[in-house]
């Protein structure tokens, strides 16, 4: 196995931003038809312990590139660059993210509407799919920028996750 | 008993290359045993043409008895008669008893972690109980196939822990079954399913068994069951409906105090029996009467009903979870599927049926679908079929985490994570010259650690001495294909390897195991020495033709002719060993040979991603042309 091979390479894609999540899931498919252990049960231990580091690599790729942050991240990785832990972000981005957290605070303290949530999900997920759209652009030309959008779009995810987990409070998961 | 090996028609030519296979339900109320002959996934009857094994062993001091009889006497004996063991498996007393069962065993005092139950032939582990049904169905399909078992698939809930499955694995092994794969329950159903009808699409797998619940969303696509979402409640079941009605019985007898185990055994099993006649009666009777006890009452269905649907929504609740877990809406899963008999309950349906908005299927017969897909699972998995594109890709039912500080768990691995998969974790020393570290590993998805699984404590040693915070511990867990996890650590900056101990919080250590083993063949050493020459020259017959049948297919394409040579004269040697009985030098010789090809097994590997890869590049191209022409 060539551990040196980034996620684009083992799954036969360019690397860039942009990607077909049905073009992914496909590739995804056909690599696991050929490497899954399951292929390999009646095999030797040898080729059993290599299908299980290649089914495990493609897993890994593919959860590494079907989510758009994630593979915000690991592109800006392989361009070399390193992500702060607590990074400095524009004003008038936190601004807005002040403005987005009240909102969900105000959905939770009234009656926990569920349309409410859904419409306020809809809106942050608007907000990030503009900022990927940006960063598809500036990845090519401009690093820093980019990686303030990593950023923006690591703050919106978890706003997200906040809101997934006040809507499995409202329906008593 | 020897019966004709008749060929099957498309199948290898040769009978004597068709390897014996079994997919094997090990339900908590019921087992199964399955195998494809023909063509054919069936389930095997017993002697006497039954199907179904009751999931119940019998401890007398001559021996254990297995299935129909056992059952019989539930009630006479409970203390020595084990029931729905299932729901002991990788689980402590404690948990037993916070799970609000009241069982009529005795527990035995020194088990701390694994529950152990004293019976009439000595303490058993329920690994142990499981080993013995996993032993009378493995012998029942040796008798009805003539001939040794190659191996066999055995199926877990879906929602199994770690703990739980690795106690079935040990059960498999402890019965001398040489198992497959693990394969989860609502997955078997799914491949039944699918296989059947050759349907694409997303379904939904709602399995109500005896003890334990599960469901799963699946994806079928080009032969590949790939599971979205799974989850359940592996103690939710028919038990908990009789439990349920036992409950209101005794309210309704006005008796106080405690319950004889017989008395609770019986009054279980009466319970049960009127819920299954309201199945299909709108009332049912149930009386008991002796010396402390006496009811004499009359249940309806809509009674019953209510005692049951808190129960049921539970289900319900996690079916939503996992449709949102899944990332599909409602509206686009095609079919929904029931197995396990507690599916038959007309409010199970129904609320199933409310839920999805749709009719759920229940063709294939609810008890025997998931036997069934183990055994073409099994068929697969042992080389039967080797142009069989099918292929299960399963998930990680439950999170896996950490202890951290303040007793908080720290996730490493998402709930719904395809596997295999592999997670590095960096941990660092808090005090100068630190050289060890316990790490405690929990599954489940609440925050505090208190309220997860504890699965195991890990201690680390050997870490080189350094000043505190210099040391980079990576901590790599792993999970393979049966759900299974185990885990490696490294110190970073100097490479040093650091061992690991696994202390199992609910299983058996590996001695133990090896004890048990050992003292199942209760008769001479000689016996044992036997057994592993004979496993020993399996794995190297294995190994010699997966060797070989790797050289004919790639062998010239892959590499040069002194290399193909080498591989070659390494094979001769070992079957040099192989004609000997010299036990160690064949286990050597094996090493050697698969030492030998590690690196052909690569470039095999290698070879065949860039097929794939080149197939769909084609594949994409005439995608693209096709696109044009629109
Ligand atoms: N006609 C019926 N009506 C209601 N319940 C039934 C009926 N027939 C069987 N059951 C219940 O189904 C349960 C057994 O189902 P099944 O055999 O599928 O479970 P299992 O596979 O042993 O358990 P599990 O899958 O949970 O490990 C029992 O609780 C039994 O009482
Ligand atoms: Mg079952």
């Amino acid at each position: 196995m060539n551990f040196n091979q980034n996620y684009f390479e083992i799954f036969g894609l360019p690397i860039e931003y942009d990607i077909d999540p049905g073009g992914l899931s496909d590739r995804f498919l056909e690599l696991q038809k050929e490497v899954h252990p399951d292929r390999f049960a009646s095999s030797s231990e040898q080729e059993k312990r290599v299908a299980m580091q290649w089914a495990t690599l493609v897993n890994s790729a593919n959860e590494t590139l079907k989510s758009s942050l994630k593979r915000a991240i690991y592109l800006l990785q392989l361009k070399g660059v390193e992500l702060e832990e607590n990074p400095q972000l524009p004003p008038a981005f936190l601004m807005e993210q002040i403005e987005l957290r009240e909102k969900l605070e105000d959905i939770e303290d009234g009656d926990g509407d569920l349309d409410e949530l859904d419409s306020f999900k809809r809106e942050v997920k608007g907000v990030v799919a503009a900022i990927e759209n940006k960063f598809s652009d500036l990845v090519t030309e401009d690093l820093a920028k980019a990686e303030v959008l990593v950023y923006e779009m690591q703050f919106l995810n978890k706003l997200l996750i906040a809101a997934n987990q006040l809507e499995e409070k409202l329906l008593d998961y | 008993m020897a019966l004709l090996q008749i060929t099957e028609p498309g199948q290898a030519a040769d009978p004597h290359d068709r390897k014996r296979a079994a997919g094997i339900d090990l339900g908590t109320t019921n087992s199964l045993i399955a195998s494809v002959r023909e063509g054919v996934a069936a389930t095997l009857p017993d002697m006497e043409g039954r199907h179904m094994l009751p999931s119940v062993v019998r401890y007398t001091a001559e021996g254990p008895i297995i299935g129909a009889e056992a059952l019989e006497q539930a009630a006479l004996d409970p203390h020595n008669t084990i029931v729905s063991v299932k729901r002991l498996m990788g689980r402590g007393v404690e948990d037993v008893r916070s799970l609000g069962e009241q069982l009529p065993y005795r527990f035995s005092e020194e088990s701390s972690g694994l529950a152990r139950i004293e019976t009439a032939a000595g303490v058993v582990s329920p690994i142990e109980v499981s080993a013995e049904i996993l032993r009378s169905l493995v012998e029942r399909a040796s008798e009805t196939l003539a001939g040794e078992l190659d191996g066999v698939v055995i199926t877990v809930p879906a929602y199994f822990d770690d703990a739980q499955r690795q106690a079935t694995k040990d059960a498999a092994q402890l019965a001398g079954a040489n198992v497959l794969r693990l394969l989860n329950e609502p997955t078997a159903a799914a491949i039944a399913y699918g296989l059947d009808t050759g349907d694409e699409g997303v379904i939904a797998i709602y399995d109500l068994g005896g003890g334990t619940f599960d469901v799963s969303v699946l994806r079928l696509r080009r032969g590949v069951f790939e599971v979205l979402a799974t989850g359940g409640d592996s103690s939710l079941g028919g038990d908990d409906f009789d439990h349920a009605i036992a409950e209101w019985l005794i309210e309704e007898s006005g008796f106080e105090g405690d319950l004889s185990a017989e008395l609770q055994r019986a009054l279980l099993m009466k319970a049960r029996s009127a819920k299954e006649a309201l199945t299909s009666a709108e009332q049912a009777t149930i009386s008991h009467s002796d010396a402390d006890f006496k009811v004499d009452a009359e249940l309806s269905r809509d009674a019953f009903n209510e005692l049951i649907s808190p129960l049921v929504d539970n289900t319900i609740r996690a079916c939503r979870r996992s449709v949102r877990d899944a990332g599909v809406a409602l509206e686009e899963i095609d079919n929904v599927v029931l197995v396990g008999g507690s599916t038959r309950v007309p409010l199970v349906v129904s609320k199933v049926a409310d839920y999805f908005g749709a009719q759920p299927l229940n063709d294939i017969d609810p008890d025997k679908v998931v036997a069934v897909g183990a055994a073409l699972q099994a068929d697969v998995l042992v080389g039967n079929k080797p142009d069989e594109e099918m292929l299960l890709l399963d998930v990680l039912p439950l999170s896996l985490g950490l202890e951290t500080m303040g007793g908080l768990s720290e996730k490493v691995i998402a709930r719904n994570t395809p596997i295999p998969i592999a997670k590095a974790q960096e941990f660092t020393t808090y005090k100068d010259g630190q050289t060890a570290m316990l790490i405690h590993v929990v599954q489940g998805e609440r925050e505090l650690v208190d309220d997860c699984r504890s699965l195991a404590r890990f201690e680390l040693t050997g870490i080189p001495a350094m000043v505190a915070g210099a040391a980079k511990i990576e901590v790599t867990f792993r999970v393979d294909a049966d759900g299974l996890l185990s885990v490696s650590a490294r110190e970073t900056s100097t490479g040093v390897e650091a061992s690991v101990e696994v202390k199992p919080s609910y299983g058996l250590t590996d001695d133990e195991i090896t004890q048990m083993l050992k003292s199942s063949f209760d008769h001479a050493a000689d016996d044992a020495a036997q057994r592993s020459l004979a496993e020993a020259r399996v794995e190297a017959g294995r190994v010699i033709e997966a060797l070989g049948n790797a050289l004919a297919e790639d062998g010239e394409a892959l590499l040069p002719a002194q290399d193909i040579d080498m591989l070659q004269q390494a094979i001769k040697k070992l079957q040099e060993r192989l004609s000997g009985d010299d036990t160690r030098a064949i286990t050597e010789g094996t090493e050697m040979l698969g030492r030998a090809s590690e690196e052909f097994a690569s470039l095999r590997m290698d070879a065949a991603v860039r097929r794939a890869l080149a197939g769909k590049q084609i594949a994409d191209l005439d995608n693209e042309m096709s696109d044009n022409e629109v």
